[in-house]
């Protein structure tokens, strides 16, 4: 199985552990990530106006890119993945939005969302099978309890996502079984952790990203593991107290023996 | 509403391709919303006001930078209203105006630590500048 | 040619002040076929109808035209004057220059001239009409209601106290459905128990009703007055005739784990069980998903402890076939799962309830002996918080758009009646509108604050979030315009209701009809609210729409009413605008079976004389006594072998050519 893989800014500087890991993971699984070529940024967040085409023509050139070479898009940070899974979405079901993207394109053939959008922990579920995944794993990481920190952005709107029920979601917690560790339930694990609002105002970032990992903790969580390195910088770097947090990537090649 | 509100109220709706009518005055939208104590208007007045065309007075306050685009409220509205996008559209109205950029690049070095992830910044970009 | 009579109605002032009826009159007097054309002030007095009685005889006519008002107004009365004087009742035709004409217009000349123009469709009509006789079937004089819950239990007791026969199938092993559930009734607080189980009894011990528990419907066939339905009963591995209902199997068999669906899987209960203490019939069951001796061939245990000797493992299931002349529908309803509203936790924490399990809680014979105790850990609530609107009034997929209607009512009944048991407890109720209108709703709401001090706050919880043995729930407080946050001990969800899942499938064995959210669609909404568009089914209670007690009650009586104004007849008229198929032109296409709401059109092979030849064609045919002429198949029909008595292709071409002429 080869993906056309779309890393993102944060993964070539910041992040580079979830991408270095995700792609140790992926070989020891039998699947390739092979990097779209001159991939562009998505922009973070997607743009919400209906008037807004043109902070939408990176996300398409990406998945133009993964059509012509015959492939599934695979993403891992988790504000790519909403990104594009919601202008692939409006490519496929917005005749005025993808009328508008094509003519500015000016492609030989017209785009109309035929590429499919994978998050990495999609792969993992619907193409490895978290049953294989446990086959596969070398180290299990018995007796660690570990809380799965959702989000928001792999979540919702659920109508375009359909990553997972965004109410009550057990993707990662599936995940966290099968790598051999304890996964904890906590309700605010689909509550957000600030984003980009910790440039603009600094306390709320801080107050909700303490919401998240109290109630993690108080529910017996060693560490947290997340998909989104902005999500990491909130619940490493806003919260109080010391509460571990790893890509979910980290830990998946540390259970099959790649890390 | 007089003529000047009904011109906002419409550019909103364009913008935004939302229908602030469908709203049932339930308040779920800010009983859900995790920036709620931080902003002079919650989500469901922001709806509200919409509908009834006072859409500067929305525009002259600054409840929409706090807005974290969780889709919480567009999850969890129970009549498909998505608040967010009338916070997004209100926020674009006020930062397409000239002079208007809220967040400018001379301030970046000020905010940025050692860990903070580009992702942030751009992020931040895209929602606070045209 | 037809001798044609046209009567033109003032209709007082009501047609007269805005069409010229003397020139009307005169201007019809000129068609084909019209032998006499008169005016009168009011053709439906008795003066009027003798004037028409008087034509008939004088100018020997054989059709009558009456320009006057709407069909549905007068047509029968016109018909059945026509009758009296000799003429077949479907030579008469109205042409509606009232609805259709005069109260629309303004304009004298133009109202005039679009009554003529109405009165020359409607002549040219009679020109094609023929005599049609209505055809008879007998009334097989029993009914059959299926759902046994409050619902079918009154409908079948007012169709029993008139003498007639009737049928109960209920699904479940005792009949009682949700109101048995209940703890109280609104707005009077009357034990749904005791005002319940007498119905019950009163049903079992009734010599006109025969009650078919842990029974299903399997097939309907048939037509009004004359339905044959096959009826399964489910094998419960007890003989009725020989259980005594002791309940001693109940308390001696080994697989203690099974969950009590009575109590909404709240306690556990026996593989062997009697629903609850009043069940009817008072019979035991086998759970065959948990019983061991089903699952393995070991046990045995309550055959042994059986004096009456009623277990029998062997049992399967058996048919019954019986004839009903009418059917009435009381499948009820069930609350949503609120699983798919994760922002509640109800999946997380056992002490967010629905408000069943709720009503379960502080049933003296629930789970907690009508003690209200937490489900996580017994202990006794201080803070519970409600939440109305659940899944109501939502149109995402998980939700449903109408409103439930019932949960203001209860939510207030359940705030009310935990303030009074239990004072020490502060109870809130998050409520988006509070929608009361019933006699004495509104004060009993209102009772529930000011007397008991149940805090009503206007807005939605947004989210629940179990915090060590808390709930924290997060709320909109829309009036303080403030987010709000309370540490509660239970949380109360008030679900949506839906129709039961049984519904649907049993809408398509009646070829009755069903709106997008599964509720029977009733004849019409106001003025046939009962009935079913097919003839011979009708609606009691909840399945045709969310209803509380009082309203359930009254429309099953309203529904047996109906049942008993049409079993007490020996036979049926029929409506002669049925479709029929010529079978020459039928080509077999089954386009007409598809579109048939009914199920009126069956198709069959059949033997034909062509050019000395037998050739066997594929070919439709009509069930007059089920087809309720709604011309669909005429439509559908390619070959043009489809056509409508009263209303045929010919007819309504000859009256569009006349208005276009």
């Amino acid at each position: 199985m080869v993906f056309s893989y779309y890393p993102g800014c944060t993964l070539k500087t910041k992040a580079k552990q979830l991408d270095e890991y995700a792609r140790r993971s992926a070989e020891a699984l039998g699947f390739s990530l092979c990097e779209i070529p001159d991939w562009q940024c998505c922009g973070g967040v997607y743009p919400l106006a209906r008037d807004e085409v043109a902070t939408k023509l990176s996300s398409v050139r990406a998945l133009v890119s993964a059509r012509d070479e015959g492939r599934d898009v695979v993403t891992l940070c988790s504000a790519c993945h909403h990104v594009l899974k919601r202008v692939n979405d409006d490519m496929a079901n917005d005749e005025e939005i993808r009328n508008k993207a094509n003519n500015y394109m000016g492609l030989d053939v017209p785009y109309a969302g035929e590429t499919k959008v994978y998050h990495f922990l999609e792969i993992l579920r619907d193409k490895i099978g978290f049953d294989k995944l446990k086959e596969a794993v070398k180290n299990p990481l018995t007796g660690k309890k570990i809380g799965a920190y959702y989000g928001c952005m792999l979540l919702r709107p659920g109508k375009v996502m359909e990553f997972d029920d965004p109410g009550d979601p057990g993707i990662i917690e599936d995940f966290i079984r099968a790598i051999g560790a304890e996964p904890v339930d906590y309700a605010n694990r689909n509550e957000c952790c600030g984003g980009y609002v910790t440039l603009e105002a600094k306390s709320l970032a801080k107050a909700k990203s303490n919401v998240i990992v109290n109630d993690a903790v108080a529910n017996g969580a060693e560490m947290l593991i997340t998909a989104c390195p902005l999500c990491m910088y909130n619940l490493t770097k806003n919260a109080d107290g010391e509460l571990p947090v790893y890509y979910f990537t980290e830990l998946l090649a540390e259970a099959l023996g790649v890390k | 509403m007089n003529e000047k509100n009904q011109e906002i109220a419409q550019e909103l709706e364009r913008i935004s391709g939302t229908d602030a009518k469908k709203c049932m005055r339930c308040g779920k939208c800010s009983a859900t919303c995790p920036a709620y104590g931080e902003m002079d208007y919650m989500p469901h007045e922001f709806v509200y006001m919409a509908e009834k065309g006072q859409i500067e007075k929305l525009m002259e306050s600054d409840a929409f930078y706090r807005c974290m685009s969780c889709f919480a409220c567009v999850e969890r509205c129970p009549r498909q209203v998505e608040p967010t996008n009338i916070i997004e559209a209100v926020r674009l109205l006020k930062i397409r105006q000239q002079g208007q950029n809220h967040l400018k690049p001379e301030q970046i070095p000020a905010l940025l630590d050692e860990d903070l992830p580009q992702q942030a910044i751009v992020s931040a970009f895209r929602k606070y500048s045209k | 040619m037809q001798r044609i009579g046209v009567f033109v109605c003032w209709c007082g002032s009501n047609i007269a002040g805005t069409v010229d009826v003397h020139a009307v009159a005169e201007a019809l007097k000129n068609e084909p076929g019209v032998v006499f054309s008169t005016d009168y002030q009011y053709m439906c007095s008795e003066a009027g109808q003798k004037i028409i009685k008087d034509a008939v005889a004088e100018h020997r006519l054989t059709g009558v035209v009456v320009c006057s008002c709407s069909p549905r107004m007068h047509e029968a009365t016109f018909r059945k004057t026509a009758q009296a004087a000799g003429l077949n009742p479907y030579m008469v035709e109205i042409a509606n220059i009232r609805e259709q004409c005069s109260w629309i217009h303004k304009d004298m000349p133009e109202g005039t001239e679009k009554a003529i123009i109405l009165g020359k469709a409607a002549i040219a009509k009679v020109n094609l009409n023929v005599p049609l006789q209505a055809g008879e079937s007998p009334v097989t004089k029993r009914a059959l209601v299926i759902g046994g819950g409050i619902a079918g239990i009154q409908t079948a007791l007012d169709i029993a106290d008139a003498g007639f026969e009737v049928d109960i199938v209920e699904k479940e092993p005792t009949i009682g459905g949700k109101m048995a559930q209940l703890d109280k009734t609104f707005p009077t607080l009357d034990c749904a128990a005791c005002i319940l189980t007498p119905k019950m009894v009163d049903a079992a011990q009734h010599e006109k009703i025969t009650i078919y528990s842990y029974s299903e419907v399997e097939e309907v066939k048939g037509f009004v007055g004359n339905f044959d339905v096959k009826i399964k009963k489910k094998a419960r591995y007890v003989k009725p005739e020989l259980c005594t209902g002791c309940g001693l199997c109940t308390e001696k068999c080994p697989q203690k784990k099974v969950p009590n669906q009575f109590n909404l899987g709240m306690d556990n209960r026996r593989a062997i069980y009697i629903p609850f203490a009043q069940a009817v019939p008072k019979i035991a069951t086998i759970d065959a998903d948990y019983c061991t001796m089903l699952k393995t061939g070991k046990c045995g245990v309550c055959s042994k402890v059986c004096t009456a000797k009623a277990i029998d493992y062997t049992q399967k299931d058996e048919y019954v076939q019986e004839k009903y002349g009418a059917i009435v529908v009381a499948t009820g309803f069930n609350p949503i799962k609120p699983d798919k509203f994760g922002e509640y936790s109800y999946n997380k924490s056992k002490d967010v309830v629905t408000s069943l399990e709720y009503e379960r809680l502080m049933n003296a014979a629930g789970p907690t002996a009508g003690t209200l105790l937490r489900p996580s850990d017994g202990k006794h609530p201080h803070t519970i918080v409600f939440v109305q609107c659940v899944g109501s009034r939502d149109t995402r997929s998980c939700g449903k758009e109408y409103c439930s209607k019932i949960c203001c009512m209860y939510t207030a009944k359940h705030a009310m009646l935990t303030r009074e048991k239990y004072p020490d407890t502060e109870v809130y109720v998050f409520y988006i509108d509070v929608r009361t209108p019933g006699k004495g709703f509104d004060e009993f709401y209102r009772r529930a604050v000011e007397k008991y001090g149940v805090h009503y706050i206007k807005g939605m919880v947004g989210k629940v979030t179990p915090q060590g043995d808390q709930l924290l729930v997060q709320a909109s407080d829309l009036i303080a315009g403030e987010q709000m946050t309370i540490n509660a001990d239970m949380v109360v969800l008030a679900t949506a209701i839906e129709p039961d899942k049984s519904a649907r499938p049993l809408a398509t064995m009646l070829t009755a009809s069903m709106d997008t959210n599964d509720f029977f669609t009733e004849a019409h909404p106001k003025l046939r609210p009962v009935e079913s568009p097919t003839a011979g089914v009708f609606l009691s209670g909840v399945c045709q729409g969310p209803k509380d007690i009082p309203e359930t009650v009254a429309q099953a009586g309203a529904a047996a009413g109906k049942v008993i104004g049409l079993l007490c007849k020996d036979k049926l008229l029929g409506n002669p605008c049925v479709a029929s198929s010529d079978e020459m032109l039928c080509n077999g296409c089954s386009s007409c079976e598809k579109v048939c709401p009914y199920g009126a059109i069956t198709y069959s092979d059949k033997e034909f004389r062509i050019a000395g030849k037998t050739v066997v064609r594929r070919v439709a045919s009509v069930n007059p006594a089920v087809c309720q002429g709604c011309g669909a198949c005429t439509v559908a029909c390619p070959s043009g072998a489809m056509d409508l008595k009263g209303f045929s292709n010919r007819q309504i071409m000859s009256e569009v050519d006349a208005i276009c002429k």
